[in-house]
């Protein structure tokens, strides 16, 4: 079955999501977007999961004793043990006999890119049935906004101030998606929060995999980022409607884009909406969206529609 | 069930034999609520709601609950005043009104 | 194998075939010198399936201990092993098996520490993580290794210990030394060590947060309650090995091994195999009239403190010999040695430091000598001697 056909079969409705909650009472920022990815991963999968979330915000927010935010199984890993610590449960119920259940990972993009980007290639190696999802908020948010390896070209954080000589982090945002489809994952998708559907049939895609699944959910932070709490959704959105976050999917060898835009929406709306991209002058704008053009191309030329 | 087990009983441990063994505790364990975060209040207006379920998909804290019949309501316990509801609902129903006014 | 048979094992090899016996369900392996054979010998009866595990090959030690921390926090039975700089890379997830209370049971090659680079042993590679709440042994030899390593299971898993295990072999001394090993049955393995049964993990019919935060108002008394499981385990050391000598045929005494410390007056202190060098040496000195005896620990957590004191009070001079040093002080075994007596109420023997072997220097029956030469004429005050 090709994606597009799998596409078909996991089609989602609204109605149909599961009424239980099982990321409830957290004390994650308002309006954050790291929990509703969260909280709509556990809607598909189910209480059948174990969560695997990482030393960072999700950890930080959910289990502080004695008020547990989770009400499926859950457990804190060490921050670069997400990965490794899931194929452990996995391989510790598959030798206990216990069926029918999802190990599951929560991890930031510093968790994830930076910390626990050797053990997630371990996983993916192995082919462990494990369900690892990267909330992407662009920064270390837990510790107070640091630079991590996902924070874009540009984007001011507390490590990567905007002054005279350097304005934001002058590195370009790790192509995890991709390092990640180099190993020959058995499935792999991006997705966003501002594209809720399109990430509820990629929750439901993996959890039918038998092996490994990766999905990297773009989630705005207001705090770190500086927009009001109310628009996460709306930026979000907009991140993928100006070409600087991509909807994908990965294969039996094979990318899928989901979302091609015909046109960008405006990279400018995007960036001057937020606090961390303020400063950035004309140059930096058109610097951002040459890099922005050359991945397009090189995405809508090599992966299918 | 749809939501975590509330436990506003919960007696703090006192001696060493009282806590738990390890760091294992049972999930979904609510001893406080985020009501004291909020200083705005999204107010529903039913008879505008097309009851699309947007803002119950996309809240954060999952606090908007669907019932079969009627329409959705608010765990104002838990509710944090973000907003995204009231922005993300095409019909307008939800309102973001003051919390002051609510004498909470 | 239902009945006991003898081998002819190395260390490794002999905690390979102990880790078939407990039937672990999930092994997590990544090699380092001199710890390879031990993983080696599981991945061959992996592959052949005399043993049903998980095996996974991670991708560092860290990852190694963390998948054990997952597959126990389900309520699995584990088993990793590394050494040196492994067992450094690991430090982060030893803190946070035993303040879990996993009981995972790892056996480490002691081996030096870089810089500078050198694979053989010495035990600093432990002996600096003394803190991080595992229970610490010591073997002298393969056989001792093996029995180690079943009783590790029993101990760790205790209801009133729940903590993981660290089983310390000298590196190539012990890792790699044959020696005829008596490997226990199947059957008696079973009976003494029955399947891993815990409410501390995740579990379906009752789900769970596990390794949560606990704030300054109760993160202490976790803290207080690890260190008491910790003093629980000296006794539970007890009946485990007096359980395993009724059924395996085997006894062991304990904390420390005490050789003719009733009435010696001047003792050594180790740990580990250089044991085996200085038994002879105090055979010979004793048929020439000397009272010298040893006391080798095999657990430096929890420490037998008490029994030490017992062990020692008799002596006019003690001296203890270890792999290690705390640079700047003494060693780490000479501090705990001293904390021990120090709450003594007679007064305690002269304390002299031996510090050798370390990066895998020989430690001759002649150094030997030589250090009991210079607890007879030692002065007070003379510490830290390096052989």
């Amino acid at each position: 079955m090709n994606l597009s056909e799998q596409h078909r079969e996991h089609k989602i409705s609204i109605r149909g999501l599961s009424d239980r909650e099982f990321f409830y009472g957290h004390k994650a920022c308002p309006g954050c977007g790291g929990s509703l990815a969260l909280r709509l991963a556990l809607k598909v999968l189910g209480e059948r999961s174990y969560a695997v979330v990482p030393a960072g915000c999700m950890s930080a927010v959910g289990f502080i004793f004695p008020q547990m935010a989770f009400s499926c199984n859950a457990i804190i890993s060490t921050f670069p043990g997400t990965a490794s610590m899931l194929s452990g449960i996995a391989a510790g119920a598959r030798a206990l006999g216990i069926e029918d259940f999802h190990a599951v990972g929560f991890a930031g993009d510093g968790g994830t890119a930076d910390i626990g980007l050797q053990a997630l290639s371990g996983a993916i190696d192995r082919h462990d049935k494990i369900i690892y999802i990267c909330y992407d908020n662009e920064a270390y948010m837990n510790t107070g906004v640091q630079k991590s390896g996902l924070t874009p070209s540009g984007a001011r954080t507390t490590t990567s101030p905007a002054g005279k000589r350097l304005r934001g982090a002058i590195t370009r945002k790790k192509p995890m998606f991709e390092i990640v489809a180099a190993h020959g994952i058995d499935y792999a998708a991006t997705a966003s929060v501002g594209y809720p559907l399109d990430y509820l049939r990629k929750l439901e895609h993996a959890r039918t995999v038998d092996g490994t699944s990766y999905i990297h959910v773009f989630a705005p932070c207001p705090v770190g980022w500086g927009y009001e709490t109310a628009e996460t959704i709306v930026v979000a959105k907009k991140a993928v409607d100006c070409g600087l976050w991509y909807l994908a999917e990965y294969a039996e060898g094979r990318f899928v884009l989901n979302h091609n835009p015909g046109e960008f929406a405006s990279i400018r709306d995007y960036l001057f909406g937020q606090n961390r991209f303020r400063h950035l002058q004309d140059e930096d704008v058109s610097d951002i969206e040459i890099q922005r053009d050359a991945k397009w191309a090189r995405i809508r030329r090599e992966w299918s529609d | 069930m749809t939501c975590p087990v509330r436990n506003r009983s919960f007696i703090p441990p006192v001696e060493l034999g009282d806590y738990p063994v390890g760091t294992a505790f049972p999930a979904g364990h609510l001893v406080d609520t985020n009501a004291a975060w909020r200083s705005l209040r999204p107010v529903i207006d039913a008879t505008a709601c097309s009851n699309c379920l947007i803002c119950w998909l996309l809240c954060p804290d999952g606090v908007i609950q669907r019932h079969d019949r009627g329409a959705l309501q608010i765990d104002y316990d838990y509710c944090k005043g973000c907003g995204i509801c009231a922005r993300e609902c095409r019909q307008k129903a939800i309102s973001m009104e003051n919390e002051g006014n609510y004498g909470t | 194998m239902e009945r006991e048979t003898k081998a002819f094992l190395s260390g490794n090899e002999a905690v390979a075939r102990a880790v078939r016996l407990a039937r672990p369900h999930v092994i997590a392996a990544y090699p380092i010198t001199p710890q390879t054979t031990v993983i080696e010998r599981l991945a061959e009866m992996v592959e052949e399936e005399s043993l049903k595990s998980e095996y996974l090959h991670v991708e560092s030690e860290h990852s190694a201990l963390s998948a054990c921390i997952g597959a126990s926090a389900v309520g699995a039975r584990t088993f990793t092993a590394t050494s040196s700089q492994g067992l450094l890379y690991m430090a982060e997830c030893l803190h946070y098996a035993s303040g879990g209370r996993f009981p995972i049971v790892m056996m480490n090659a002691n081996r030096s520490v870089a810089l500078p680079w050198n694979i053989y042993g010495d035990q600093r590679d432990s002996l600096s993580l003394l803190d991080c709440g595992w229970i610490q042994a010591y073997a002298e030899d393969a056989q001792e290794s093996l029995d180690l390593v079943l009783q590790a299971y029993a101990i760790a898993e205790h209801s009133e210990v729940l903590t993981p295990m660290m089983i310390n072999l000298d590196g190539f001394v012990i890792t790699h030394t044959y020696e005829l090993v008596n490997v226990p049955g199947q059957n008696e393995i079973d009976l003494f060590l029955p399947p891993f049964r815990t409410t501390n993990k995740m579990d379906f019919d009752c789900p769970m947060s596990l390794a949560f935060t606990a704030g300054p108002a109760y993160n202490q008394a976790f803290k207080q309650l690890q260190h008491l499981a910790m003093l629980k385990a000296s006794r539970v050391i007890g009946e485990v090995e007096e359980r395993f000598g009724r059924l395996v045929g085997r006894n062991y005494p304990g904390l420390i091994e005490t050789l003719y410390c009733g009435d010696a007056e001047y003792i050594i202190v180790t740990l580990g195999s250089v044991a085996g060098t200085i038994r002879p040496v105090i055979e010979k000195l004793r048929s020439g009239g000397e009272r010298v005896g040893l006391v080798r620990i095999r657990y430096m957590r929890p420490f037998p403190d008490a029994e030490i004191r017992r062990a020692l009070a008799g002596a006019k001079a003690v001296g203890v010999l270890e792999k290690d040093i705390s640079f700047g002080f003494e060693g780490t075994v000479f501090t705990n040695v001293s904390s021990a007596l120090m709450r003594s109420q007679v007064v305690p023997p002269r304390l002299l430091n031996f510090v050798g072997g370390l990066g895998g220097k020989d430690i001759s029956a002649a150094d030997i000598e030589l250090i009991f030469k210079r607890l007879k004429n030692s002065e007070p005050g003379e510490t830290v001697e390096f052989i």
